[in-house]
């Protein structure tokens, strides 16, 4: 994790100190440190000169700003119609057991959260998920133990 | 007349034989005012679900007086069922950015966002070399209009375009009161054309073949080709580009799989239609021209797909507007509630009423357009809600 | 003169301003559009609905307070296609409503019941969707947040956005989680609210009120070894009696204190009186501050800016705290009252002050947080035991069963009764440095303020920031380094004006000498804890009733006050003297800036 105020000076040097640089800021501290934490939001707050709450109403408005621990890698398994139909919930069922969490948690070493997610636009190749930018495509079971399988042991 | 067998075309994704932006050359060299009137011309409707007229869009962009203006393609697909833009911008992105070139040329537009969900961020390395290359061409023609990259964060309703530009001003994206539309004052207060990516692909299309070679395709009604994302129960899943104007009938016989029960089009915001109606039924008239088309067969409950969107409703409105926070929650609890005993069928009436309320009060399309799936899974499928 | 636009509305033709709504048109021609997330001091967010009306021709409906009258509209505000939808979103508010309003503080003072109300709408016809997670935040001393009554019109947020300039309030997640709250969900006692209690005078409904006391108060009424003094603000006798039927602005003053001896206070004191005392004090403080400055040329901090109002104490505190020396530091005329009230009041009258409660009635919710700042125990006792609301006296008075209209008028009990008009100003924007001019320029002159009839006209008014330039000749001779000097002097009420005054503190910019905040737009009078409705029109009336009060006393100079002068002989000495520096005196902290 990248301390967090040289992070946030670094980020607004990068895309300004304005507030329409507050989204690629918060992607910007996501990507280094998984979440936005609160000492993260005061100091973005702090550098674009907009109140704090109002920098929380708008991180907790976006699903893809989490505002509560996160691990390092975020699994989404889209839960839109489609990839339903294609047999989602077997697959959430696997990633539970191999993680020992439900969805929506995050394990204790902080390195998976399983988290629902809606249409991530690949219905034709359902049941889909990502794993922070990389996405998985007609999984199976079997599929899911192999791509998790990978993450697990090189993390 | 609507035709009973679906015509296949290739037309959008037909890898250009020309250099690179030789169509954006060639276009910037006409008089603008031709150019929007060839697209007034074509017919073509903008491709993201809303169908405004594209070329009055630009026409009425470039009458705006601005030293200042945005043109944003609107990459933000984020409807259920939908992935074809995504396949334009991985496939033939410099058809997007020249249609975003050539509609900054004709109005006068500074600069351009690409606004890119969240979601597909995979496809932001692709995209930075294509602008790359397009900024260097750009260049040689003396054209002055940079673009950049926009990454969302993961809301649906900021594929609504004044939610769009509150989420890049870096706000909720909550979609404003209009009027003022974006056209006047948009992003940053300044006058702003949103786009969809098939839209700009479409234009781009239209300056290389012209606006007649174009009208022939469709009907009278409905322009030109488009772009369908066709998922569910179908062996042909993936993106398809049609002509316009075929019957649901067509679209069934070609992309189902022989057991087909309803064809839900236009996404979650679109209507879901059933069988008894698909000789009826075009696709893209009186429904929505986003592209989804998600195929039901015999075997699906359809109280399991209405829950299944009114669930993702009640989740992604943006909150703000009492008609679609409350009512999406009460849609939702209510068909629940008939399933359950809890309340009798009539019940239904109420919630279709109340639907009703939604589509002519809600602040935005995304209320709206909760009725059209909603009456129509409910009007159609009762039995299976009740039972 | 802006372009003329012609509509008509339910048949009526009426021509508006280019960029007027069709609810500004329909006022016009007195047609009445309900609503409900609208607040005339407010931008317009459109997001309740419920004033949508038909415009022929389109098939959706419109919100009138959100959509600018075109040429040639036709608005039906009343068709059937109108009163159904409206029907349905009211009954669609209710049922994300808690609807016990048997048991709730605003019930007939709420926008929410009233239009379900006159709508009648069926309770029953939908589900409720309340959550059950919705929860009471009772941490402040000061506001209560109650989620389960929020409809989300957003008002509240706008008020500490727009008026406040604090956003300590904010619409937070989406969908059907979205609600409004604060940074991280933290609770109100943790955030930066200034408690000014705007919030609550914006909200339509019960979602914010303020933090009760009355129970507590009739307990120690009751209690026979209790003996409970009140004291009541200037501005609570201009507008208390528009929660008893009295029309806006009438006085009262009279029937109050009558009605709050017949209900048990032992004593019924004024807070005028430590008003006065405030502006000998803060005089004092103001002229050793420019004494320093220009004589003995030492750095002191200037413009010295009013101490009296706890929101803006507490808003300067979170938002510049390196610039907390630029504060008086006299207490407010509350806390002042407070320290005497167990120490001079208590020898004065042979009470053991273990035995007193202190009581303050404020048009403000601020005041009981500020009761309850750990600073204010300088009596060796907590100061003021409990702030109550001009509301909550109002109820207090409905509780007791009497007859207000036919009361008789009573005058304050004495010691700590009397005041000048000096004092009752303060309950005005820009009273408070009307008073201290009224005294300092005496002190500083040897005459009466050159102003008719004493009437400072340039510092009244609603205007955001106001100025006053005053110059001193044929200074008495204490006060000879001020001959000459052009004083300039600024009023700011609502904070986001106060901020303005502050930026240029910030910047080494600022041109005045002394400086009046008062957090709550238009002062006191449109204080957070006044009776609802406030808005502009309400304000005017009450400071017109507090001009009008003023002009009635016989003394209206602080310095005249001869309870002030029995004070300063019998207990305090003198001005900054030993025993006002610990009673009358506080300090500031820094505070978290979210």
């Amino acid at each position: 994790m990248a301390e967090v105020k040289e992070l946030v000076k670094e980020l607004s040097e990068k895309y300004g100190n304005r507030r329409e640089s507050l989204i690629p800021i918060f992607q910007g501290i996501i990507d280094k440190n998984y979440y936005l934490s609160k000492e993260a939001m005061l100091e973005v707050a702090k550098q674009l000169d907009v109140s704090a709450a109002d920098i929380y109403g708008t991180a907790s408005f976006f699903s893809f700003l989490d505002t509560d621990a996160k691990g390092k890698y975020k699994i989404r398994i889209c839960k839109s119609i489609t990839c339903d139909m294609k047999g989602k919930s077997g697959i959430i069922a696997t990633l539970e057991e191999m993680l020992k969490i439900k969805v929506g948690e995050t394990t204790e070493d902080l390195m998976f959260s399983l988290l629902h997610t809606n249409c991530i636009g690949l219905c034709d190749q359902g049941p889909a998920m990502l794993i922070n930018d990389n996405y998985y495509t007609k999984l199976t079971a079997e599929k899911v133990r192999v791509i998790l399988g990978d993450y697990i042991r090189n993390k | 007349m609507p035709y009973s067998r679906t015509r296949v075309v290739d037309v959008l994704f037909k890898p250009l034989t020309t250099a690179p932006y030789e169509i954006l050359r060639k276009t910037i060299q006409r008089e603008k005012k031709d150019v929007i009137n060839e697209l007034v011309d074509s017919g073509l409707r903008g491709r993201g679900g809303a169908g405004f007229p594209t070329g009055m869009k630009w026409k009425f962009a470039a009458q705006q007086k601005s030293d200042v203006k945005y043109v944003i393609c609107n990459a933000d697909e984020g409807e259920p069922g939908t992935f074809k833009d995504k396949k334009l911008l991985c496939e033939v992105p410099r058809k997007v950015i020249s249609g975003m070139a050539i509609c900054a040329w004709a109005t006068n537009a500074t600069k351009g966002y690409i606004y890119l969900r969240r979601e597909y961020r995979y496809l932001v390395a692709q995209l930075e070399e294509e602008l790359r290359i397009y900024h260097e061409k750009a260049k040689e023609m003396g054209l002055n209009f940079p673009i950049e990259i926009f990454l969302g964060a993961g809301a649906y309703v900021c594929g609504e375009e004044t939610a769009l530009i509150e989420s890049m001003e870096g706000k909720r994206g909550e979609p404003r009161n209009k009027p003022p539309y974006p056209i006047q004052n948009g992003f940053l207060g300044k006058p702003t054309i949103v786009n969809n990516v098939e839209t700009f692909a479409s234009s781009a299309m239209i300056c290389r073949i012209g606006a007649e070679e174009y009208k022939k395709m469709g009907t009278a009604d409905q322009r030109g080709s488009k772009l369908f994302s066709i998922s569910g129960d179908s062996p042909k899943e993936g993106v398809h580009e049609l002509e316009l104007g075929m019957t649901l009938e067509a679209f069934a016989n070609e992309f189902g799989d022989g057991d087909t029960k309803a064809v839900q089009v236009g996404g979650v915001a679109g209507f879901c239609i059933p069988r008894k109606q698909f000789k009826t039924q075009i696709i893209g008239e009186g429904n929505t021209t986003g592209g989804s088309t998600m195929i039901f067969n015999s075997t699906r409950s359809m109280y399991n797909v209405l829950h299944n969107y009114l669930d993702f409703y009640a989740e992604e409105s943006c909150g703000q507007c009492t008609p679609c926070r409350i009512g999406t929650q009460q849609l939702l609890k209510g068909i629940e509630a008939v399933k359950s005993g809890l309340k009798p069928p009539s019940y239904l009436d109420q919630l279709i009423k109340l639907s009703e309320t939604m589509r002519i009060t809600s602040k935005c399309g995304l209320g709206q357009s909760v009725t059209n799936s909603f009456s129509s899974i409910v009007q159609n499928f009762r039995e299976e809600m009740i039972f | 003169m802006a372009n003329n636009i012609n509509l008509t509305i339910d048949g009526i033709h009426v021509s508006v301003e280019e960029g007027q709504s069709i609810l500004d048109a329909a006022k016009k021609i007195d047609i009445k559009i309900p609503t409900l997330c609208y607040h005339v001091d407010l931008c317009v967010a459109g997001n309740c609905r419920v004033c949508v009306v038909e415009s022929v021709g389109r098939n959706n409906l419109i919100p009138s307070c959100a959509t600018p009258a075109e040429e040639g509209m036709e608005i039906k505000t009343s068709s059937p296609k109108v009163r159904r939808a409206r029907k349905d979103l009211m009954a669609l508010l209710v049922s994300e409503h808690n609807t016990q309003c048997t048991t709730c503080y605003r019930s007939i003072n709420c926008e929410l019941q009233q239009l379900a109300a006159e709508y009648n709408v069926d309770n029953d016809i939908y589900l409720s969707v309340l959550k059950p997670t919705a929860k009471v935040d009772k941490s402040s001393w000061s506001i209560e947040k109650d989620d389960s009554k929020c409809i989300r019109c957003q008002r509240c947020v706008r008020t500490c956005a727009e008026i406040q300039h604090v956003n300590a309030l904010a619409v937070t997640e989406r969908g059907r989680d979205m609600k409004i709250s604060t940074f991280m969900h933290l609770p109100m006692n943790e955030i930066v609210c200034t408690n000014c209690g705007q919030c609550i005078t914006h909200c339509p409904t019960a979602a914010l009120t303020e933090r009760r006391y009355y129970d507590e108060i009739w307990e120690a009424i009751d209690d026979p070894d209790k003996y409970v003094i009140i004291n009541t603000a200037p501005s609570v006798r201009v507008a208390i009696g528009e929660t008893l039927g009295y029309n806006v602005g009438e006085r009262v003053t009279g029937k109050m204190v009558t009605a709050l001896k017949k209900m048990g206070f032992n004593s019924v004191l004024d807070t005028d009186f430590t008003a006065d005392l405030t502006i000998i004090e803060e005089a004092n403080e103001l002229l050793v501050r420019l004494k320093k400055a220009l004589v003995l040329k030492e750095k002191v901090a200037l413009p010295m800016i009013t101490s009296c109002s706890p929101g803006w104490v507490k808003f300067i505190e979170h938002m510049y705290p390196e610039h907390l020396d630029h504060l008086s530091t006299c207490k407010s005329p509350q806390q002042m009252f407070g320290a005497l009230a167990k120490t001079y009041y208590a020898e004065k009258i042979g009470i053991d002050p273990s035995k007193i409660v202190s009581v303050a009635g404020m048009p403000c919710a601020a005041k009981k947080f500020e009761a309850n700042r750990p600073e204010m125990w300088d009596s060796g006792f907590q100061d003021v035991d409990a702030g109550l609301t001009t509301r909550e006296l109002g109820h207090m008075i409905k509780q007791s069963g009497l007859d207000f209209f036919e009361l008789g008028e009573s005058e304050f009990d004495s010691y700590m009764g009397e005041s000048t008009g000096a004092a009752v100003i303060f309950g005005a924007t820009g009273g408070v440095m009307e008073a201290a001019l009224r005294t300092a320029y005496v002190v500083i002159t040897g005459r009466p303020v050159p102003f008719e009839n004493l009437n400072i006209i340039p510092v009244r008014g609603l205007e955001g920031i106001k100025e006053a330039t005053v110059k001193f000749e044929n200074c008495v001779p204490e006060y000879k380094f001020l001959e000459g000097v052009e004083a300039k002097f600024a009023i700011a009420h609502g904070l986001i004006n106060a901020r303005q005054i502050m930026d240029q503190i910030v910047k080494g910019e600022s041109p005045y000498l002394f400086v009046e905040v008062m957090a709550c737009p238009g002062g006191c009078i449109g204080g957070g804890g006044q009776p609802i409705p406030t808005n502009d029109e309400i304000r005017k009336k009450r400071m017109e009733a507090i001009y009008a009060e003023d002009m009635d006393k016989p003394l209206r100079m602080s310095h005249e006050n001869p309870e002030v002068t029995q004070i300063y002989k019998e207990f305090l000495v003198k001005p900054l003297g030993e025993k006002s520096h610990h009673l009358l005196h506080t300090k500031y902290r820094k505070r978290n800036r979210y």
